[in-house]
């Protein structure tokens, strides 16, 4: 008896559930309605049989408990029972999989004036192509893909020298124009999910697969990964922005070619050597950082990690937030720097200094800064020395003391959370793991134990074996 | 029908197969650790299952820590987290389920059920266990080597599994890939047994038609493990080699930690197509066994005949047969062809047929019955009302549109959880309270049973009902933590800390069921031959529990299929197998029972 109320009082609940729950299929931002009404038709048959079924049970449960002098029937089978069951079964089959065939008809023929985006996955960032004027995606090898050729664009086709690159996690997407979405990785397998566009897919690595889709209505979108990528497959963050056609167009215009990006000078250190008089003020001359102005050591850095990190300040995507106030201090120096040439300039100088590590200032638990590091070290490198293709800088031998200040500003969301800033994003959720201060002094104090430079690194293992 | 049952004849067909001549041991250590009983070769399954089982109940605990109180913990970082991912997955499906259905039950149950007095191969039935014993203590191995466990997920899809940065990408993973090779090996060599025990040794008149329901389970499970696990032996071979060799299988040209990898030309989907034409039919070798025995529980509970039987027989091969066509619906948006779709959807929406029928004679067998409701059937209801709620999810995410919005979210966590894990493990425990008489000789305590059976099947179901709606609203699963995502609220965090709290209470709980077997074994009720008056000849064995050889001095002779109950005109509500027509005590008046 009990166990039949605990039906009826669960099928009961399930019901309320379902229309109290505050969790539904978010706000729709593409073509795919058809795939919702798919899964409301599916939740009304569904729910029906489920409701039907479980109840019939529990009414059996009631009206046939035991009695001593009752018998069963006693009835080995009913035919014409079971056809009807087994009929009545089929069609409702057929009533879900007609629809679900339908739309997926739809789903794998991709409309002819869809134009073409390339989502590019690696571990665990997104980037974008686009195929510039003469519509048609330059030849890429995964073999190409270096430091300087991130796509891994062949640079003897033609069809690629016009293709936009968008070397970041941010895309645009006009509204109302069916797009499709090619979809590559360069490492393992990721998913593209938007969850308003309902469409995904995976990525892999060593072919191209794609989805289409038409984006509905303009706004900022979540790009999450949905297949395991690894450690940091949580925080592989992209966003794609859906504006008018002609915002798109300019935005578009904007971003540079491969033709363009590869026409681009190397930064210049006697140029540099110049720009750096202002920033010696504080780094210290030979960008060894000075801990008494809060200035840290810079030099050692990697000139793409400086170059992005004077780019954040000067636009405003670091050193912004109210309570980031050493950020701030380094604002309007950055913005004294004309354009990205000059940064590189001044980061091509600050490559030549030569680097002692930083004195020591933080002490704590190396042994548990150890197992946390395992952590760090998918992006940063085993021993510190920063990996470009991961967006990961160098930490080993850097000032312990800002790295504990930075920690915890990714921590509180004082670093990392400006909209354009998506590679802080991802190191703020990392950052979160670091419970308390004792685990982020331990990491960090860990970190200075890091040797400058070893032949151990996984890169460098592997560029052996090659 | 002139004889009283369904199909009972006085006439048995003489024997095919002479006896088998059992090796008989007199010392501790032959009937005990080297036994090639089948009964004791099926407790050694069941304890190791167990003990391993449990570790993977601790892995989910230490992910439901995570979930549902982000960053809290210091021991739990993003790489233990998703070794707990992968360990509890593996553990739970091969590990833990297909050993205990098939190494367990099937070890128990198959020699008894059909009459035989032992399986066919008695001494390779013995090296089954010790083999996957082996493969248990590898798998457990990879905790203890430097980098710990693979945390490439259950599924272990390459090129993560074997990239340098993934969790046990060191050592793990080989471990991993070896001790599934000897779990295969293992499991192969039982698998002959039960298939050729069923087919050959089945005693006199136990024609297939006859056999319990849950020995036609067990088999056809069998039959599709037997097809199914090579695939999955080949594809840890092939990873192997990538990993070791650095042969290319599933490896393309590719980055690895920010270099070359120097890997050219493999496919990532190839181990996919391998992993699912095994993982697929996976789901069914746990089910088929689950589906036979809980058959088995509610004729006998409800003294009712199974409803449908043939019906039934059919079903269950049907669904062994078309859960080899059904695989790449695991795959929708994994980049393969999507013209694959219209295929794989009709596959799986038509396999929803026979698995429906199935439903719906079980609950038949529950009207115009006489229910009595011990602690066994109310485990098999909860199986019911469960696996009817698993199943019709898998409807969403069968049919190739409705999938892709809720694949990798927690809608599929939710949907696998319950039909492949609570149902499952309903019928396991529900087995397990109905053969602990026959397997002891004492009854499980009954209050206990109940404690345990009202706070497993509420809080399964409070844990995993609600995770089909955070799959509606886009949560992905196999996330360490959430962080700042916009189309995720905020009340998703509370939803997952109840999540957690419900899946401790439900962990906790089966402290009481494992008391209850170490209790019940010293101190439980007499519980003589055949407490539940069933007719399987599991219960009509002369010794209880069984001794070697399970029958005594003669097997017995079947007359009659395993459903007579409650057969009008039959003085009691139930007639053994073995026993002929003529020996049936008869009421007076026929017909005064005649429909309830």
């Amino acid at each position: 008896m009990a166990v039949a109320i605990a039906l009826i009082a669960l099928l009961l609940g399930s019901v309320v559930f379902h229309f109290l729950s505050p969790w539904n299929l978010t706000p729709l931002a593409s073509n795919w309605g058809s795939m919702d009404d798919t899964i409301s038709i599916t939740l009304w048959v569904t729910g029906s049989v489920f409701v039907a079924v479980n109840l019939f049970m529990a009414y059996a449960i009631i009206r046939y408990r035991y009695k001593r002098n009752r018998r069963s029937l006693y009835e080995p089978e009913n035919k014409k029972l079971e056809i009807w069951l087994t009929a009545l079964t089929t069609v409702g089959i057929a009533t879900l999989l007609a629809p679900g065939l339908f739309v997926w008809g739809s789903f794998v023929t991709v409309p002819d004036d869809a134009h073409e985006i390339e989502v590019v996955g690696q571990q665990w960032h997104w980037s974008f192509r686009f195929p510039g004027n003469d519509g048609e995606l330059g030849a890429i090898h995964a073999r190409l893909v270096s430091n300087d050729n991130p796509f891994g664009m062949d640079p003897d086709d033609p069809n690629g020298q016009d293709d936009v690159l968008i070397h970041s996690p941010k895309v645009q997407l006009p509204v109302n124009q069916p797009v499709k979405v090619l979809l590559r990785s360069k490492d393992v397998l990721h998913n593209f999910q938007v969850a308003q566009f309902r469409a995904k897919m995976d990525l892999v690595p060593g072919q191209v697969s794609y989805l289409w889709l038409t984006p509905t209505r303009t706004g900022k979108f979540e790009i999450l990964c949905a297949e395991l990528c690894g450690i940091a497959h949580f925080a592989m963050r992209g966003m794609v922005e859906v504006v008018e056609q002609a915002e798109f167009d300019v935005w578009l215009a904007q971003q540079p070619t491969y033709a363009e990006i590869s026409a681009q000078k190397p930064g210049d250190p006697t140029v540099g050597q110049g720009l750096f008089a202002t920033c010696a003020g504080c780094h210290g001359p030979e960008g060894q950082g000075n801990p008494g102005l809060n200035a840290p050591k810079i030099a050692g850095l990697e000139a793409w990690y400086l170059v992005r990190q004077l780019q954040n300040f000067k636009a405003g995507a670091r050193g912004a937030h109210p309570d980031d106030q050493y950020g701030q201090q380094m604002k309007p120096f950055a913005g004294m720097l004309a354009d990205r040439d000059a940064m590189a300039d001044v980061a091509a100088y600050v490559q030549t200094l030569s680097a002692k590590p930083a004195d020591r200032t933080v002490s704590g638990d190396t042994g548990r800064g150890a197992r946390i590091y395992r952590t760090c070290s998918a992006c940063h490198g085993a021993d510190g020395q920063g990996v470009q293709a991961l967006n990961a800088p160098r930490l080993a031998g850097m000032s312990d003391w800002y790295q504990v200040r930075q920690l915890r500003n990714f921590k509180q969301g004082i670093r990392g959370r400006h909209p354009d800033d998506i590679y802080g994003a991802q190191m703020a959720e990392m950052a979160k793991t670091l419970i308390d201060d004792e685990a982020i002094a331990s990491v960090t104090a860990y970190i200075h134990t890091l040797p400058r430079a070893t032949q151990t690194t996984m890169v460098s293992k592997l560029a052996e074996k090659n | 029908m002139a004889e009283i049952g369904h199909d009972a004849v006085s006439y048995a067909p003489p024997a095919e197969v002479g006896e088998m001549e059992l090796v008989h041991p007199k010392t501790f250590i032959g009937k005990y650790i080297w036994s090639q009983d089948a009964k004791v070769i099926a407790i050694q399954y069941g304890i190791t299952a167990t003990a391993i089982g449990l570790v993977a109940l601790a892995l989910s605990l230490v992910m439901r820590l995570q979930l549902g109180f982000p960053n809290t913990f210091s021991l739990i970082d993003p790489s233990s987290y998703l070794q707990a991912v992968t360990m509890h997955g593996m553990i739970m499906v091969v590990y833990l389920l297909t050993a205990l259905f098939l190494g367990g039950f099937g070890n128990y149950l198959i020699p008894l059920m059909c009459g035989a007095r032992d399986m066919a191969f008695p001494y390779i039935n013995m090296l089954s266990y010790w083999i996957y014993l082996f493969s248990v203590l590898l798998l457990v191995a990879g905790f203890f080597v430097p980098g710990g466990p693979s945390g490439a997920g259950w599924t272990l899809y390459p090129p993560q599994a074997i990239s340098p940065g993934t969790p046990g990408s060191d050592g793990g993973i080989i471990l991993m890939l070896v001790s599934l090779a000897f779990f295969i090996i293992g499991f192969t060599m039982g698998g002959l047994n039960y298939v050729v025990t069923v087919l050959q040794a089945r005693t006199r008149g136990m024609t297939l038609m006859r056999l319990p329901l849950t020995v036609w389970g067990i088999f056809m499970a069998t039959v599709l493990a037997l097809l199914a696990f090579p695939a999955l032996l080949v594809a840890a071979l092939m990873m192997l080699c990538d990993r070791l060799l650095g042969t290319s299988f599933f490896m393309p040209d590719m980055l690895a930690a920010g270099g070359q990898a120097g890997h050219e030309g493999g496919s990532p989907l190839l181990f996919q197509h391998l992993f699912w034409f095994f993982g697929h039919p996976e789901v069914y070798i746990v089910a088929l066994p689950a589906f036979g025995i809980v058959s088995d529980l509610l004729a006998t509970h409800a003294r009712r005949n199974i409803f449908g039987y043939r019906m039934m027989v059919w079903a269950i091969v049907a669904i062994g047969a078309l859960s080899f066509v059904v695989w790449a619906h695991h795959m929708y948006v994994s980049g393969m062809n999507p013209y694959f779709g219209f295929l794989f959807a009709t596959t799986t929406l038509i396999i929803a047929v026979p698995t429906a029928i199935k439903v719906y004679n079980w609950v038949l067998t529950l009207w115009h019955g006489n229910i009595r409701l011990t602690v066994p059937m109310h485990f098999a209801i909860a199986f019911i009302f469960t696996f009817v709620n698993g199943g019709l999810s898998g409807l969403f995410l069968g049919n190739v549109t409705v999938d892709v919005p809720l694949s990798d979210t927690y809608f599929v966590v939710g949907h696998f959880h319950m039909v492949m894990a609570v149902a499952p493990i309903l019928v396991v425990f529900g087995a397990i309270y109905h053969w602990y008489p026959k397997i002891t000789g004492r009854m499980l305590n009954d209050t206990l049973g109940k404690i345990h059976f009202w706070v497993t099947f509420l809080g399964t179901y409070a844990i995993y009902y609600p995770m089909h709606y955070l799959g509606f609203e886009g949560v992905p699963r196999r996330y360490f933590a959430y962080g700042e995502t916009a189309f995720i609220s905020d009340s998703v965090q509370t939803m997952n800390a109840g999540i957690s709290i419900a899946a401790f209470i439900v962990g906790l709980t089966q402290l009481v069921f494992l008391f209850n077997l170490a209790w019940s074994f010293y101190r439980g009720r007499e519980a003589g031959p055949n407490p539940w008056e069933a007719t399987t000849l599991e219960w009509q064995t002369p010794h209880t529990p069984p001794r070697h050889g399970n029958f005594g001095d003669e097997l017995p002779v079947v007359y009659r299929w395993a459903y007579d109950y409650s057969v009008p005109g039959a003085k009691q509500d139930f007639i053994p197998q073995n026993v002929p027509p003529e020996e049936v005590e008869m009421i007076d008046s026929p017909g005064r029972n005649a429909r309830p």
